[in-house]
């Protein structure tokens, strides 16, 4: 009887595939994150895992397995977008003995939190993605490069590879072949740059985590000088389905030339945040309003920056642009690892992308000029901007440092460290000029350009906020109009939320 | 443990497996716990440890597992019912005093708490 309600009120229950949420995703990598228990390598098993791996043992050679994975067009999902088959025939090729296999999960971006999320709900993936490429270029041996500030997703890591040694999917002649892999994990002390390959495999080495000039990439001279393979963690999570399903399936997701799926962490001002797989293709505005479920409290939309620090944002025009490695650099943004920030009207563009460039000039490892000088130099310029002290030709000065950088910079970090300051002025220019020649901000943000006013007739002499104001910058007597001394006033805004009779005004 | 020394015997073992998996589908609650970092920090160490606590008193057995995140940051900590033989039903920002309830209605009496319900597992993912 009780069985028979059940069965009634979940009438009622909607499937996820149902959800708004859920009904435009499609789950490759993250096919088993919250499915299954990542600490038992049995439930991996029993929903098929290890099969591609020992189908790539016993049933294909090498090349056959880099033939599917360059056929998939499978490209990196780090950010390069470079196609992983070919990276792994390079590596292949190369003579040098022996070669590494290895996994960039130094994660870093702000925001970001697909790689963590693959590491700690289905590691077993990664291994498995990891010992194929292994097997494709003849490596024997791997390292998993996890960022420190990671301890959940390294501790479900070394239960992972210890399970998977116990059943002989790491070790020597596995799965009765006699191919041997084994790997180790390496956690990275939390230097953003370690996210570049070489820079990582500098880490590795125990050297000072600095990117070199490539050529020679890794595929020639990478770990000790040896032929290594560098993937990101969602790209080897692929891998087993991309062999057991055929490249064909693959090639069928997605667009032509961006196959499969991306996998965004969704975050800033929207409704449902969350970690989301959809296929390639998807246009912005799918995400942000079908998935997302749009801008909370009524707010309109401004901009949505993908890529991370060194990405790029996109205006409200650009909502229609489909999601894929090309398009989105063509648009002015980047496909990056997967980062997505939405942010609304009340961002102040200039300090969002000062947020940015804030964080990668800290970043710099200080090696090459472009990058530590440049970097310093442009983010001067934006402060001087956002504290009302802009000068005309300081967008000239903008331009000019960022197109530097970006030529002249030994790795990506500081060829990118621009890219979102070139967006921000590509798309929201009257913004800046607002702020150099009117000296306002339109998102009333930025403190320097900024005054906290007391409406006359709405002031009743509460006493609430001269109370609360923590600069001590509110004078007034009880039932009298107050007044706030902006000379003192730090913009903290504590009076506006604690006013209950909407008395005081940003302008 | 016993290596796996050939596709057949990985296969052999898969099927154990999917029958284990089977088995206790329809023998036994299941509660899943959405314990990636995510979850934990929004609170799902304390909402594990409550319906530790609330199983106990009521002297019920279950097979409480630690998932990681399927996604869904803005409903963390996300708590999974599954009734023997019925659907995995997911709770959304299950917050431990909301655990006594979840017991009571859905494992004891058999009736989802409707208001908390996010959504149903799908079973082919």
């Amino acid at each position: 009887m009780e069985n028979v309600e059940l069965q009634q009120d979940q009438v009622a229950i909607p499937t996820y595939t149902e959800l708004p949420y859920y009904r435009k995703q499609v789950r490759i990598a993250l096919r088993n994150c919250g499915i299954i228990n990542p600490q038992r390598i049995e439930d991996y098993i029993a929903r098929g895992g290890y099969l591609a791996l020992a189908k790539a043992l016993t049933e294909m050679t090498p090349d056959e397995v880099i033939g599917v994975m360059k056929e998939s067009k499978l490209r990196g999902r780090g950010g390069a977008g470079f196609v992983t088959g070919i990276k792994w025939e390079f590596a292949r090729r190369s003579p040098a003995r022996p070669k590494y296999v290895i996994c960039n999960a130094d994660e870093g971006d702000p925001g970001a939190f697909m790689d963590r999320s693959i590491l700690e709900g289905d590691p077993h993936s990664v291994i498995e993605g990891m010992a194929i490429a292994a097997y494709a270029i003849g490596s024997e041996e791997g390292y998993i490069y996890c960022r420190a500030e990671y301890p959940l997703a390294i501790a479900h890591l070394k239960t992972a590879i210890q399970q998977a040694r116990d059943y002989g999917f790491l070790g020597k002649n596995i799965l009765g072949s006699n191919f041997n892999f084994d790997l180790h994990i390496k956690e990275g002390a939390g230097a953003f740059v370690c996210g570049e390959e070489t820079a990582l495999m500098a880490s590795i080495e125990g050297r000072r985590g600095e990117p070199r000039p490539r050529p020679p990439f890794p595929a020639v001279s990478g770990l000790w000088s040896k032929p290594s393979n560098v993937n990101n963690v969602k790209s080897y999570a692929m891998t087993p389905q991309i062999i057991l399903n055929g490249a064909e399936w693959f090639a069928s997701i997605g667009t032509e030339n961006s196959p499969g799926t991306a996998i965004f962490a969704l975050t800033g001002k929207i409704n449902r945040t969350g970690l989301i797989e959809v296929p390639m293709g998807i246009t912005l505005r799918e995400i942000i309003y079908d998935i997302g479920g749009g801008i909370p409290g009524g707010k309109k939309f401004k901009a949505v920056q993908t890529g991370g620090p060194l990405g790029g944002c996109l205006p409200a025009e650009a909502l229609d642009t489909p999601v894929d490695f090309d398009s989105l650099v063509q648009a002015g943004a980047t496909m990056g690892s997967g980062g997505m920030i939405v942010v609304d009207e009340d961002t102040c563009m200039v300090e969002f992308a000062k947020y940015f460039l804030t964080f990668a000039s800290a970043e710099s490892c200080g090696k090459c000029v472009p990058c530590r000088i440049g970097g310093r130099r442009l983010l001067e310029v934006l402060t001087r901007i956002s504290n009302g002290e802009g000068k005309p030709e300081d967008l000239d000065e903008i331009e000019y440092i960022s197109r530097n950088m970006k030529e002249a910079s030994l790795c990506a970090l500081g060829q990118l460290t621009p890219g979102p300051v070139m967006a921000s002025l590509r798309f929201f220019r009257s913004e800046y000029e607002a702020h150099i020649y009117d000296k306002k901000c339109p998102a009333k943000v930025c403190k320097g350009l900024i005054t906290y006013r007391v409406i006359e007739e709405n002031c009743t002499g509460c006493m609430v906020c001269k109370r609360n104001c923590p600069a001590g910058a509110i004078s007034g007597e009880k039932r009298e109009v107050h007044y706030i001394d902006p000379s003192i006033c730090e913009r903290c805004g504590i009076c506006i939320t604690v006013c209950k009779f909407d008395a005081i005004l940003i302008e | 443990m016993a290596k796996i020394g050939s596709l057949e015997e990985l296969k052999a073992l898969m099927q154990e497996q999917q029958q284990l998996r089977k088995q206790a589908y329809q023998e036994k609650v299941i509660i899943y716990v959405g314990a990636g970092t995510c979850g934990l920090a929004a609170g799902a160490g304390e909402t594990l440890e409550q319906i530790e606590r609330e199983l106990q008193k009521r002297n019920l057995s279950a097979e409480i597992t630690t998932v990681g995140c399927i996604g869904m940051c803005v409903r963390e900590p996300l708590v999974d019912v599954q009734l023997p033989n019925q659907p995995r039903v997911t709770y959304g920002n299950v917050k431990p005093a909301m655990v006594a309830r979840i017991i009571d209605e859905h494992i004891i009496g058999g009736k989802p708490v409707m208001e908390w319900v996010v959504g149903i597992v799908p079973t082919d993912w």
